[in-house]
This record gives structure tokens, C-alpha cells and sequence, in this order.
């Protein structure tokens, strides 16, 4: 099984202001009522972006002008709540391929890595700045790149970063464990037995 | 220099060091449920992979089964294909299974310990963020994602990096009517719903040395709820003493092997921490949450924070966004607060204990006619023991419905619904929006008895004043 090597994520962005922005937020628990992920993109965020009658409310995910982004920017504790892998899946379904945020929770940021989204942290004043630019240009294209630790934009940058591990996953293609896991058997075997688990 | 139970158990079941400098661990307990696992075993298929110790295994459906009838099909479809799917997947792949027939089915977090499942010093994982419940008896426990259930299933070990341990120490002596769901409350309120990042929390001191084996599951259960990854107590004689005689459970020559190493695995007495915080047991009150995150907590005398209380700029924002989903207002007290809907159950307060406390107290009382009040025992044997005791009846006889194992109206995946902005007092974990099935509907955070306090006056009320205590 080989993966692609996440470097890079470049497109457009759009911001989702707020702090401990939790699981159920990004995919209410009546949506995981299902047993494949393939559906969920139409659903992430579904409570803050719709009302009742299923008609739209204001919310930067339903304003036309920031169709298409596949950066998500956001505030502190990102992801918070469950371990529901729903969420991240719900985000990279409705076209999400990186985050950027002051803070992530541990479990989603652990989760969005083995789904390949990288998750990366900045500074709040360096995440403001961008969210000015792309309310004033949507279509102001930027870039994520994982080896340079930086954030461009037009002639802007600003720094970011992410856990060795998970950078190393990503940047070399390693961010789905199973092979390695899979890899170790023998020591994996013999560690049961030493262990008295079975 | 002595070591903590984390840092024992982590060595003890670490495998191999992966290419990026993670760990690979070794988990000796796995459990499942009908929400989190479908995809992982489509996974499997997807790769051609087994599960390679289906012993180590163990399933349950809590999520969305229905609570008034358990009987299949339900009337849900989309819930009908859940457990169908779990059925499938659990037979094709060999997985004990503790299904509605058992008699032994429940929430997962309830059914590990009853059965004896859960052991100190053992490392165990489970597709669900309440996974730390299990802690409480000294094994570390992991929330984890889907994907990791696949790793899990597959290779029975995961990919982990290490974390920091903190010990909380909750020392003095409980005021009448605290409990274990007040100090929890508490640790979070002080330590904030991100405070745990980075950390595995150990809880200890003489609060904890006192609480019986299920206080201890409600402050564990809500480690997640504080940010840590884990949370656990270190096993002792109560551990031992709950964990005798239950299926699962070492027998004969090795139960006494087995508890000589469980005694071996907690942390040592001169173990090092990379933090410690002091709490004191008198300082804790009946804890109530007023807001959208499980910080967003006061004690029930206090009033609702006001915008002008804020300490910077996105703190107010919170505090603004919070009072405004919550329609309260900043400045005014919680205690009178009109409430909508009592809730007793889920994995943090679901078990026998909970429903005996609180039906010590609500003998002879009545639920306000403004309140639908609901009680859902955390698992059958949890129901089974309660009837016995004729707790079901003091609850009905007071006007609570007394309903079938689930996790119900903790995160309402099945009919136990908020509707529309009602407010309920819940015996649960989690205050987000929308976390119990009405995109506006709205939380409250309490104790078991604080709910039932709530549940007669119709309003957030102390219960020491209810009860007189
Ligand atoms: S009771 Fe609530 S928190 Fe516990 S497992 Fe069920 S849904 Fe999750």
C-alpha cells in the first residue's frame, strides 16, 4: 500500500471563526446513523448551516463566494469532543484537505492525520490576517506547505506548525499506520505471549 | 526515581517504534459498538485483512437502540442496518458479542467492567471517546477513531505517541450532597475543556482513595471532557474486591498472580509527574454547567457569567455565544432556571449506585408535571439489580419513566430526543449544541441527585435544599 506524500495543500480557504468548535458541531450525531462514510460531506457542520426546514442560514460554509475552499481555518481546540472519526471524514467529504487553527483537540488531530488532512497550528493573529484577506479575495490562493512550516499568500507568510510525528507521516507518505503495524507481526506475537494476554 | 502506572504500562506494551516516532502498542482489550466499528470492518474487507485475536474483542450495541422497546426490527431503518451490520460483521469476524439477548448488553463503558473485562494494567481501546471510564480501574484507556479501530482489529495494537501524566489530587472531605460528578465538574471547570491536551490524567488523594469503584468510572469518564487523552486511578483493594467472581475475571491460582501484578503496576509511591494539581474536596460544590462546553461550569449558588466577567476578547465571545444558545442570562442565578427534561443514565452516570442514591431521596417525592423525566439504567444487569431492589419503582411511583439499557438521551442517536429549545437536566457528559437530538435543544450538566432535584421543581434547584441534606 503506498500513499501519497502530503507536502502541499494549496486552494482556497475559508473561515469558521469560533474556539472549541466540538464534534457534534462539525457532524451532528444523527448523521453518524450509517455504515459507510461515503454520504457524510453533506453534513459537516449541517446545525449551524441550516435551519429546521432544511433552508439555508448565514454561515461562511453556505456563502457562495467561499465555494470550493478546501483549507479550513478556525480558532482554539479545534475538534474537540468525541473520537468520532465521522468528523474529519465529514470534512474531507465536503472538500476539505487541511486545517488551520490555533489549537486541535487530540483525537481529531490524530484522526484527520491518518485520513492525510494535516492539521496545522498558528498564530491567532497570523490566522486573522489571512481570514481579512480571503473576506476581502476569496479566490486569494494559498498555500500550505508542510517542509517550509509556512503558511503563503500573495507576497504574505506566516509560520506553522505540527508535531514531528505527524509531520513525518504526511511528508512521507506514512500517514495511514496500518503497514508498518502490520509490518511488526512477529513482535506484535510474541509480546501477547509475553504478556499472558492470551 | 519511582514510576507512574502510565509510564509502566506503556513500556510494558510497547512493540516497536514506527517510522515517524510513534509507538507502536499493544492493546489487550478492545471494544466495540454498532456506531464506530461498520466502517472499520469495511476497511478490513477492503484490504483483505482479518481480525487477528477476535478473542481480544468485544462488542455491544448502546448507541441507537431504542429504549422503550428493545425488540428488533426497529422502527428506525437507518438503526435496523446499524445492528444488522454489527450482527454481520461480529459473526464473519468471530467477536464475543453481548447483543440485546444476552441479558448482559449495554453501554459499552458500563458492560467492560461488568463483566470483569476491564483489568488494571492493561491497555485497552475502544472506537468512543468515553473510553478513559475504564481508568478508573488503573488500565489505560483510549478514545479512538475509526481507522484506528481497523489498526486495532487488524494487528491488535495501534499507533500512539507519548503522553504526559498529571496528577490531580482530590484531597479533604466532600460536603453533603457533592459526588463524584461535582469533582470531575469541578477539575474541568478549573483546568478547562483543552487543559488535558498532552496528557494522561492520574487521579488520586484521599477522595479517590474513598470513592467506590463506579465514582471513580464518572471521574475517569470525563478525562476527555478535560482535554487528556486518559484518565485513571490507581488499582487497590476496591479494585480488586469489584473485579472478584465477575466473568472475565482471572480464577483460583490466577486470580492471586493476577493481583499480585496488579498491585506491582501502580504508579510508585515516589513517581515522578510532569505536573500536579492540589484540590480541595471542601472547595468542590454541586457543580452545574451553564454554557456549551463542559467548562462552562459554576456551582449551583453562583450566578450565569456575564460578558463584562470575560478575561480577553474570544473569551467573551464564548461567554456571548454560550449565554445566547443557552437563552440565559449573564448576571442571573442558575438556580431557578426553567428545565424541560430530566435525564439519569449514560456511562458516566448510568450505574447501580446512581439510581440507589438518587432513589434514597426521591421516595415520596413527585416530578413536576412540566417535566418529562427519564431514567435509563446503563445496561441490562444494571437494570436487572435495579429492579430487584425495587428501585425501578420508587423512580415510576415519583414520575419517571424507567426505560431499557442505552446510551439514550446522552447523545439521542435513537427516539430519546430533545425537541425543539427544551432545556434538560442531564445526568450525561456533554453539553454541545445539539448534543441530545434537537439542533437548539439545550443541556444542563449535573449530578444524578441534582437532576432529580431538577426534575421535581421543574426548575435548576440545589439538591441539598430539595432533600433537606
Ligand atoms: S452514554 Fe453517551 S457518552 Fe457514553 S458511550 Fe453512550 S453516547 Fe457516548
Amino acid at each position: 500500500m503506498s500513499l501519497a506524500k502530503v507536502t502541499q495543500v494549496a486552494g482556497t480557504a475559508v473561515h469558521v471563526p469560533g474556539s472549541d468548535i466540538d464534534t457534534d458541531r462539525i457532524i451532528p450525531a444523527r448523521f453518524m446513523k450509517c455504515i459507510t462514510f461515503d454520504s457524510l460531506g453533506e453534513f459537516a457542520f449541517y446545525d449551524v448551516r441550516k435551519n429546521a426546514d432544511g433552508t439555508d442560514k448565514p454561515h461562511p460554509l453556505n456563502n457562495p463566494r467561499f465555494k470550493g475552499a478546501n483549507i479550513l481555518l478556525s480558532g482554539t481546540n479545534f475538534g474537540c469532543g468525541s473520537s468520532r472519526e465521522h468528523a474529519p471524514q465529514a470534512l474531507y467529504r465536503f472538500g476539505f484537505r487541511a486545517v488551520i487553527a490555533e489549537s486541535f483537540a487530540e483525537i481529531f488531530f490524530g484522526n484527520c492525520t491518518t485520513l492525510g488532512i494535516p492539521c496545522a497550528v498558528a498564530e491567532g493573529r497570523d490566522i486573522a490576517v489571512l481570514a481579512n484577506e480571503i473576506e476581502r479575495n476569496p479566490a486569494l490562493e494559498v498555500t500550505i506547505d508542510l517542509n517550509a512550516g509556512k503558511v503563503f499568500f500573495e507576497d504574505q507568510e506566516f509560520p506553522i506548525s505540527l508535531p514531528d510525528t505527524a509531520l513525518d507521516a504526511l511528508t512521507t507518505g506514512h500517514w495511514d499506520p496500518i503497514v508498518g503495524l502490520l509490518n511488526n507481526k512477529v513482535a506484535v506475537d510474541k509480546k501477547i505471549r509475553e504478556l499472558g494476554v492470551i | 526515581m519511582g514510576k507512574t502506572l502510565f509510564a509502566k504500562v506503556w513500556e510494558s506494551h510497547s512493540v516497536a517504534t514506527l517510522s515517524n516516532g510513534q509507538t507502536q502498542l499493544l492493546i489487550d482489550t478492545h471494544l466495540i459498538h454498532e456506531v464506530t466499528s461498520p466502517q472499520a470492518f469495511g476497511m478490513l474487507r477492503d484490504l483483505g485483512l482479518k481480525v487477528v485475536y477476535p478473542q481480544r474483542t468485544f462488542a455491544t450495541v448502546d448507541h441507537i437502540v431504542p429504549t422503550d422497546s428493545q425488540v428488533s426490527p426497529f422502527s428506525d431503518p437507518l438503526a435496523e442496518e446499524m445492528i444488522q451490520e454489527l450482527n454481520r460483521n461480529v459473526k464473519e469476524f468471530g467477536v464475543t458479542y453481548f447483543n440485546l439477548a444476552s441479558g448482559k448488553q449495554g453501554i459499552v463503558h458500563v458492560v467492560g467492567p461488568e463483566q470483569g473485562i476491564t483489568q488494571p494494567g492493561t491497555t485497552i481501546a475502544c472506537g468512543d471517546s468515553h473510553t478513559a471510564t475504564h481508568g478508573a480501574f488503573g488500565a489505560i484507556a483510549f478514545g479512538i477513531g475509526t481507522t484506528q479501530v481497523r489498526d486495532v482489529l487488524a494487528t491488535q495494537t495501534m499507533a500512539l505517541s507519548p503522553m504526559k501524566v498529571r496528577r490531580i489530587n482530590v484531597d479533604g472531605k466532600l460536603s453533603p450532597g457533592v459526588y463524584s460528578k461535582d469533582v470531575i465538574l469541578h477539575i474541568i471547570r478549573l483546568l478547562g475543556a483543552g487543559g488535558g491536551k498532552g496528557y494522561a490524567y492520574e487521579y488520586g488523594g484521599s477522595v479517590l482513595d474513598g470513592f467506590t469503584m463506579e465514582e471513580r468510572m464518572t471521574v475517569c469518564n470525563m478525562s476527555i471532557e478535560g482535554g487528556a487523552r486518559c484518565g485513571y486511578v490507581n488499582p487497590d483493594e476496591k479494585t480488586f474486591e469489584y473485579l472478584k467472581g465477575r466473568p472475565y475475571s482471572p480464577k483460583d491460582e490466577a486470580w492471586d498472580k493476577a493481583v499480585a501484578a496488579w498491585r506491582a503496576v501502580a504508579s510508585d509511591a515516589d513517581a515522578v509527574y510532569d505536573d500536579v494539581v492540589n484540590i480541595k474536596a471542601e472547595e468542590v460544590p454541586p457543580t452545574v454547567t451553564w454554557g456549551v462546553s463542559p467548562d462552562q461550569a459554576i456551582s449551583v449558588t453562583d450566578t450565569v457569567p456575564t460578558l463584562e466577567s470575560a478575561s480577553s476578547e474570544a473569551h467573551r465571545e464564548s461567554i456571548k455565544e454560550a449565554l445566547e444558545y443557552m437563552k440565559l442570562e449573564g448576571g442571573a442565578p442558575i438556580k431557578g432556571t426553567k428545565i424541560d427534561v430530566a435525564f439519569i443514565g449514560s456511562c458516566t452516570n448510568g450505574r447501580l449506585s446512581d439510581f440507589r442514591e438518587v432513589a434514597k431521596f426521591l421516595k415520596g417525592k413527585k416530578v413536576s408535571n412540566q417535566v418529562k423525566a427519564i431514567a435509563v439504567p446503563g445496561s441490562q444487569i444494571v437494570d436487572v439489580l435495579a429492579r430487584k431492589e425495587g428501585l425501578d419503582l420508587i423512580f415510576t411511583e415519583a414520575g419517571f419513566e424507567w426505560r431499557a439499557a442505552g446510551c439514550s438521551m446522552c447523545l439521542a442517536m435513537n427516539p430519546d430526543k430533545l425537541i425543539g429549545d427544551q432545556l434538560c437536566a442531564s445526568s450525561s457528559n456533554r453539553n454541545f449544541k445539539g448534543r441530545q437530538g434537537s439542533p437548539t435543544g439545550r443541556t444542563i450538566l449535573m449530578s444524578p441527585l441534582m437532576v432529580a432535584a431538577a426534575a421535581i421543581t421543574g426548575t435548576v434547584s440545589d439538591a441539598r435544599e430539595v432533600f433537606g441534606l
